[in-house]
Formats: C-alpha cells, structure tokens, sequence
C-alpha cells in the first residue's frame, strides 16, 4: 500500500490549490481526480475574479497559490470592476482562456516534485480507530495517509438536470461520485443538496458582433498575481446584449418543462447568480436582462452568455437565444442544465476546514455549500495547509475575519452554515475597508512566511516590495512601484476608519479568550435553554467571539456564556 | 456546575409591617423546609412557624414556593414573608447563614440569575430596575414598556429597517459591474436612515429615565441671607435646613426629592453668592451654588431682581415685608397661599419639561448610545463616499445591537447589576 501524508480527492480549484498547499508546507500529495486532462478545469464562466472574489484571488496568490498565476497567464480580457469607489471594493477580474488556465494549473502542479497525480475514482474512506487511515479508489487501490482532502465539486452524488432530461454527472459528459456520496451519507454526516446551473455555450462564429456594444480591456495593464508575469496574451473584447419582452413570453411558455418549477429539484440554488428563468419569474416587471458575451478562448470559437445560465428544455434554449439581439442566428454548442449535488454541513467543521467528526478529513469549496472557483481555490488552500499540519504534526494555519476574506469565508461558513450557495461578497466583511485587494501581500505573505510555505522567488519580491512600502511610507517614490504607491496611499484614505476599527478588532480578539464549554458540558451553563444548546453543538464555537456569530444564539444566551466562564475562571 | 443557594431581604428596610426573604437556587426548597418543616403546594401561601437550629420559633411566617424553571430567577424559589421587625429578619437571616451552601446575594444577583437564565433580557432588566424605583406615573410607564419589551421592540425595529438599509448600500458596491442592479439601489437607502434617524431624534427629545426619577432640578439661589432657606424648608413643608438669621449658615448645598401631584422634583438650597468671605470652605459653597445654578432646569432668584441671571424666577421673598418692583413672584413663608402659587409655578414648567409622549424613555447610557448612533447616520448622510456611508451605517448597526444587548461586554453588565440594591 502506497502511503501519503494527504490525499486529495478533486481536480479543481479547491482540489489541486489543497493539494499544492499541502505541498508546499511539506507534505507528500497524492491529487486523485477522474480525468487527469480536466486538472483545473473551469466548468462555468470563463472569468477569474470580480468583487469580493478578486479578493480571495488576491488573498490565495499572496500565500503563493496557483490561481492568481494562472489567471495572469491565461487572461484574454482585463476589467478591475467597481473602479469608480475606492480600493477596498474594487475587484479585478479576467477572461481566462480555458485551455491556457487548465495547462498553466497542471504545469504549475508538475513543478511540486512530492506532488502526484492519479487517474482513478475515490470510492471509499478508510478509517482507523475513528481517524481517518486512506481512501479506496474504484480501480481496487488503497491509498494510506492521515490526512485526506475532499474538494469533489458538484461531483458527490451529481445530478444533471435540463428541461425533461435526467442525467447522473458532476459536469455534462462527466460521472459523478455516487458511491463516496452513499458512504458519507452513511457516516450520519450532515449532507444536504444544493443546486447551481449553466448557460448555454454558443459558437462566436455565428454571432453577429458588429451589432453589438463592445467592451473591451482595460487599458492600463495590471496583473492578478503579486509576481510579474511573463505571458502577456492578445486581450479580446467581450460585448453586451439583452434579453426582451418575446425572449422572456418564450421562456414563461417554457416553464411546463422546467425542472426548477415543476418542483424537481430539492436543493437551493443561488440568490446571487439565478437562472434567467428565476429571474424573469421574480422581477416580472422587468423588460430586459443584461447578458455579457464572454469568449472562451483566443484559438476557441466558444462564446459564454453570462448572464442567462438555465436549465429549460434544448427547445426552448434555441428559441430563448434567436431572440436576443445578435443572436437570432447563433447556434449553441452546449446546452446550459443545471447541476443539483451534495453538500456537507459546514457547521460540521471547524476553522481548519477539518471534520469535527472525523479527525483527519478535510473539505473545501461546492461541497462546504459554497459557489465559485475564487472561494473554492481560498477553501483548498486552507485545507491542504491545515491537512498537512495534521499529517506531519505542525502549527494549524488559520486566518481570522479581521486578517482576511479567507477568514471572513471561512468563519461564515463553519459557524453560521449555509441556506443558499455561499458567494464571497465584500459586504461580508466588516473589516473591509482594511482588507483590500490591493494589500493582501502586505497582510498575509508575511504570515506564510513566518508559517513556512512560502517559495524562495515570492520571497524574495515580497522582501523587495516590503522595502518599497517602507520607502513609500516616508514619501519616497523613487524606485517604487506604481501600485504599491496607490497601496500607501490609500491607507492613508481611510486612515480614520482604521484607527476606528482597530478598537473593534481588538475587542474581538478579547472574546477569543473567553473559552466556550464543549458541547458535552454545555447543558452544565445555566440558562442555556435547549433551543441554544442545540445551536451551539452544531456550530461549536469555541470562544465567545465565535459563539456571537452562531445563527440564532441570542444575547441571553451570550450572557449565559459570559457568566459561566466568567465564573469558570 | 452547581450554584450557590442565595438569600436576602428583598422588601425595604425594616422596621415594616412585612419583611419578604427570598431564598433562591438548587438548595432553596431544601433550607426552607429546614426553616418551616412542610413546605406548602407550589404558589400557594402557607402559614409557617420558621424554626432555628435548636428548634426555637423565630417567627409564624407566610411561605411561597416557586419551582424552576417557572420563577422569577428560573430557579427554585422560596419567600418567607415575616414580621417586619429588625430583630425577626435578623434572626431569620441567621438561621439561614447557618445552612450548608447558602450565602447572602450580592447586589443584583437576583436580576442577574433572572437575565442568566433567559427570564429576561436586559433592556427587560434595565426595564426593572426602574419600575421598582419608580415613584410617579411617568416613570412607571416608561419603566412597564421597557420591562415588557416594548423599547426592546422598537429598537429591534430600527435594526431591521437599517439592515435594509445596509442591504441596499451593500448592493449598489457589490453588484457594481452589473449597472441594472446598481442604478435602481443607488441611494435608496437614504430616506429609511433619515426616517429612522429622526426617530431616534425625537426620543432623545423625551426626558431620560434619570430624569423622570430623579425630578426637575430647582435650585435656590441668591445672596447670604435672602431666605433661601426658609423657602426651601416651607417648599418641603420640613425643617430639612437649618433656617437662622445668622448670613451664611448653608454653606453647602442641601438637597431634598420631592413628589407633589405624581411629579418628581430635586430642590437644592444653595450657599449664599458673596464674594467677600475668606472662610475657604464658604468659598467652595459659593462655587458649587454657581455650578449648580447653571445647570438647574429652573432657578428661583431670591435677591436683587436686576441681579437675577437669565432665565431665572425672580422671587421676591419675604412679601410680608413689603413687595419689591420687578419681580415675577412674590411670596411669604410666613403665607401658605404664595408657597402653593410657588408650587403652582414649578408644576407648570415641570409638567413641560417631563412629560413623555411616547411610553418609551431611555435611559442616560442608552441615550448616549442613541446619540452616537443618530451622529453616525447625520455622517452617514452626508457622506458621498459609499464605502464611507456604509462603514457609518455598519458601526450604527454594532452601537444599536448593543443597546438591544448583542453586545454583552463584562463594563456593560457590571454597570447594569450596580444599580441594584441587595435583594433586588
């Protein structure tokens, strides 16, 4: 039997940044995933970042992730979105090439030299005296190792739904996990389903582009990732159109067939990214719906309506898409479905990502009930980091709310749970004039550094750039770069808020240092009524800060909490 | 973990015709059977003759058992209703002492066990603290809606028309990119924070808690000798000053609560103003009648009327000597009818100054807390900046939440439970 010190399962964005981070801190990978070719994968929109999401790219490249790189290296279309409002908010986003991302992913990977990859299916968990020991694949083969990532996507028990078609996949052409998905139901974990969806993907040679409205690149270059890239692509332009009055008759006519509305889908879908039959239903009163036009590629005809994912009948796609504006004679080259999967209760983990449960099992992105490749990319770099640490014994990493989006993302997740696909919003964040794209270097690298799993080249820029910050601070602009100029200058914007916030923060860190009893002991507090008791040991929060964010706990109940420990001590 | 069985005279101090024990926690059913032998039927009244240690009868005593969770503190609870004498309670309350793991309440911890266990929240037990202060109708009322939830259902209100708010702040920066979304957000948010914030405006207008208890503020002023004295003793009907014709006999200040007609009034007698004394501890006298005088809600003049500050009831006092020009009252401690036309005078501009039209009253801390949350949405709303405008609204959010008690920080709880007197 072959023995790893992490196992991860999935190829995606959580997947292969769990397995580098684990890397990275030392570890000995296996990354096991269906197809090898697929390793990262974008399944959806062909977009890397936005606001609040190009935070998290930010925040997963300053601890020296892969997608910021990769976003650098494939990117055919630039926009730093929000640049109207001050840094904080302001969230770059690329067009990625698919082709170029996914290669950039792989190469980077085949850069780990403790890093493997396997083709084959994870089936079974293997568990020793309540730990976790391996994984069995479908191809008969145990993999021994103490720590194993689950980063599975919309692949556990994935379920594919478009118009009256019924079709068992994590992605269309692709099978899902149904018997790891039979066996984690069977451990009496908290599985639940959500669902998400796609749009049609239409060829762009069939598109009629002069028509439309053009939006093109920024022109003032500026890269994802804090390293300087050396791949500079063509940068094409995306275009907007919408849909009317005739498309949205076409899609209420649709309806009959829609498995969203005939009640067949059980899972929660996206407030912030609905179907356009959701949307057309809900804000009736509309007449149009904005649709970006995003191209998949420089050598790929492949366009991405974003903006209409659906998953009606091929029927009644075709008539949608021939009634919007430049698109009455596009042809679709893949029907958008929607995608309905398992998730796991998030309360059920704790900040490492790590099951409560089931010590040794990790889990990141879909399957913690979020949506998103930038969340998802955030959540496997805490887990590899956090599986590696409890492989090879060392120092958890986790980072809080006031440090950055990944904290805010991650304390969100394990201790309020989710009732809808999780996005990452900055409105989230209540330190958020603090945390901003811009300086998640300045906040983290040192933190990873420090931690141990930094390369030698981030490093060394984050050496040199720390100087300029230094030199800029006292107003020298020689020799500093631009952005790290804008960065100092902006701190000095919101300064005042700052000093404000810097109470609240350490405020909150007080209440880390008031202990929460463990579930067992909490009926011993006196006044926590049943109701509470129940919340807490779903959540179990173990200090009072985080015990204040647990859904449904009440001031009483903090009170009661307070007093105990008070009396405790 | 267990806690401790608590005890204390929870009526006012003796000697009274009754004087009410409570006895409160895991051992309270156990150490009034101990007491009184037999306990009677949950919530029913029984007559007891409460025994020491060595069997001697201290006193024949009413008896009320409450089982937990369904009592006051949501523990066991036991009343001993006694004889109202110093000696009976002392006497009980040794005998209590006495039993193993029982132990006198410290300030509040009646209240404290009550809120610990979920019978109350803590704008209900601020609500509580007043009501059993309470001495007028006013604050009754004021103290009753707190009690009962009704600041409580204001407040929480007020958050969820800002979280809408918020909710639509946070849109219109989140969802920039997509223009549709952005365009119909963009500043609706501000009519729900100025409507809120105008509320909480006019409840800052609304006397505070304190103030409906502690009464209007009426200070005597005037120079040595003018009989402010005599008219602050006639005003109370008591000899509470020492009233002699030497000038300069109060040379601190004196103050007294009074009640009359339901309304609440703190009357201060204050050191006559001179400048020409050497006695240092007049001179102090002299400087606290200033500062005081300054911040009375009505100042009554007995002296000079041209000499009278602003604002100040010109009183000439000493009518039965003859009436001086310029004044706006005349009276005589001497002539019962002018002191009432006095009274008649204060009435008025306290039942201005106290009267609430709302039930709801805050008190001082949850005033300052409203102020800073009213600044923070006047910021708010001069703010163009959205993340600025936002970062105002999300501390407004935090500083009501703590009002509501989301925010239980040990100086907040402290300063609450110090208000209770013993057995409270």
């Amino acid at each position: 039997m072959k023995h790893y010190d992490v196992i991860v399962v999935g190829g995606g964005h959580a997947g292969t940044e769990a397995a580098a981070a684990a890397a990275r801190r030392g570890a000995s990978v296996m990354l096991l995933t269906q197809r090898l070719e697929q390793i990262g994968a974008m399944s959806c929109n062909p977009s890397i970042g936005g606001v609040g999401k190009g935070h998290l790219v930010r925040e997963v490249d300053a601890l020296d992730g892969l997608m910021g790189i990769a976003a650098d290296e494939a990117a055919i279309h630039r926009r730093m979105l929000n640049r109207s409002k001050g840094l904080a908010v302001q969230g770059p986003r690329v067009q990625a090439d698919r082709r170029r991302y996914r290669a950039s992913i792989q190469s980077q990977l085949v850069g780990y030299a403790a890093l493997e990859t396997g083709e084959d299916e994870a089936v079974e968990l293997l568990t020793r005296g309540g730990r976790i020991s391996g994984v069995r694949t479908r191809a008969g083969v145990s993999f021994d190792a103490p720590s194993v990532v689950l980063a599975t996507g919309t692949f556990l028990g994935g379920r594919l739904f478009r118009g009256n078609e019924r079709l068992d996949g994590g992605r269309i052409d692709e099978s899902p996990s149904r018997r790891l998905s039979e066996q984690l139901r069977s451990l009496e974990l908290p599985i639940a389903r959500l669902k998400t969806g796609t749009p049609p993907r239409l060829d762009g040679r069939t598109i009629d582009w002069a028509r439309l409205e053009r939006q093109p690149s920024d022109d003032e270059p500026w890269q994802m990732s804090f390293l300087p890239s050396s791949v500079a692509l063509p940068q094409v332009a995306c275009a907007i159109t919408r849909t009317n009055d005739r498309g949205h008759d076409i899609i209420r006519a649709g309806l009959a067939d829609s498995p969203l509305f005939a009640g067949v889908i059980e899972g929660g879908g996206p407030r912030y990214c609905p179907s356009i039959e959701d949307k057309v239903h809900r804000f009736g009163d509309r007449d149009g719906h904005q649709i970006f036009l995003e191209p998949e590629g420089l050598d790929d005809h492949t366009v991405y309506p974003n903006g209409i994912s659906t998953s009606l009948s091929r029927a009644t796609q075709d008539r949608l898409i021939a009634s919007v504006d430049g698109l009455e004679r596009a042809r679709i080259s893949t029907y958008g479905y929607a995608v309905e999967y398992d998730y796991l209760d998030p309360r059920a983990l704790d900040h490492r990502l790590a099951l409560h449960a089931l010590p040794g099992l990790f889990c990141a992105g879909q399957i913690n009930g979020s949506t998103g490749y930038e969340e998802a990319a955030a959540q496997g770099l805490i887990a590899g980091l956090n599986a590696a640490a409890h492989a090879r014994s060392l120092v958890p990493f986790v980072c809080d709310r006031a440090t950055g989006y990944m904290g805010v993302m991650v304390d969100d997740l394990v201790l309020q749970g989710v009732s809808e696909p999780y996005r990452m919003l900055t409105a989230r964040a209540e330190y958020r004039l603090a945390l901003r794209a811009d300086n998640a270097e300045t906040r983290l690298t040192g933190l990873g550094i420090m931690a141990g799993f930094i390369g030698e080249p981030r490093q060394a820029s984050f050496r040199r750039r720390e100087e300029m910050r230094a030199r800029a601070r006292v107003g020298e602009h020689e020799g500093v770069d631009s952005d790290v100029r804008r960065e100092i200058e902006e701190d000095a914007r919101y300064a005042p808020y700052l000093a404000r916030q810097a109470d609240e923060v350490a405020r909150m860190r007080a209440d880390r240092d008031v202990v929460v009893p463990s579930p067992e002991m909490l009926a011993h507090v006196p006044g926590l009524s049943t109701e509470m008791i129940e919340r807490l040991t779903i959540a179990r929060p173990t200090t009072l800060d985080e015990a204040s964010r647990v859904r449904g706990v009440t001031p009483a109940a903090l009170s009661a909490l307070w007093l105990h420990a008070r009396k405790s001590a | 973990m267990t806690a401790d069985t608590i005890y204390a005279l929870s009526s006012g101090s003796p000697p009274a015709a009754i004087a009410v024990v409570r006895v409160s926690g895991p051992d309270a059913m156990a150490a009034a059977a101990a007491l009184a032998g037999r306990l009677p039927l949950p919530r029913r009244a029984g007559l007891r003759t409460l025994r020491g240690a060595d069997g001697a009868p201290l006193d024949r005593a009413l008896v009320l058992v409450f089982p937990g969770p369904h009592s006051a503190t949501g523990e066991d609870l036991v009343e001993l209703h006694l004889h109202g004498g110093r000696a009976v309670v002392s006497a009980v309350s040794a005998a209590l002492a006495a039993l193993p793991r029982l132990r006198q309440a410290r300030p509040g911890e009646f209240t404290r066990r009550a809120l610990t266990n979920g019978r109350l929240d803590l704008t209900q037990a601020e609500g509580l603290a007043d009501l059993l202060e309470a001495e007028t109708e006013a604050q009754r009322r004021a103290a009753l809606s707190a009690t009962e939830g009704v600041l409580g259902a204001t407040l929480s209100r007020w958050m969820g028309e800002l979280s809408v708010a918020a909710a639509l702040i946070e849109a219109g920066i989140d969802y920039d990119d997509e223009a549709e979304v952005a365009s119909t957000v963009l500043d609706t948010w501000r009519p729900i924070v100025a409507r809120v914030r105008a509320e909480i405006v006019a409840l800052l207008a609304q006397p505070s808690v304190e103030r409906l208890r502690d009464g209007l503020l009426v200070v005597l002023a005037g120079p040595p000798n003018a009989g402010k004295s005599s008219l602050f003793n006639a005003l109370l009907g008591r000899e509470a000053a020492i009233v002699t014709p030497i000038a300069g006999t109060t040379r601190d200040v004196i103050e007294a609560q009074v009640t009359r007609d339901g309304i609440p009034y703190r009357l201060c007698d204050t050191a006559g103003l001179t400048e020409d004394t050497e006695d240092p501890v007049e001179r102090l006298g002299v400087e606290r009648a200033r500062a005081l005088a300054a911040r009375a809600d009505i100042l009554l003049w007995l002296g000079e009327p041209a000499a009278a500050p602003e604002r100040a009831v010109r009183v000439g006092a000493k009518a039965d000597l003859g009436t001086p020009a310029n004044i706006d009252i005349a009276v005589s401690v001497h002539q019962p009818a002018t002191i009432e036309r006095l009274w008649a005078v204060l009435a008025r501009d306290a039942s201005e100054a106290l009267t609430l039209t709302s039930d709801i009253a805050l008190r001082e801390r949850q005033r300052g807390v409203a102020a800073d949350v009213a600044r923070l949405l006047d910021d708010m709303l001069d703010e163009r900046d959205p993340l600025v405008a936002a970062e105002h609204l999300r501390v407004a959010r935090r500083r009501l939440g703590e009002l509501v008690g989301q925010d239980a920080t040990e100086a907040m709880l402290d300063a609450l439970f110090g208000r209770f007197c013993l057995g409270k």
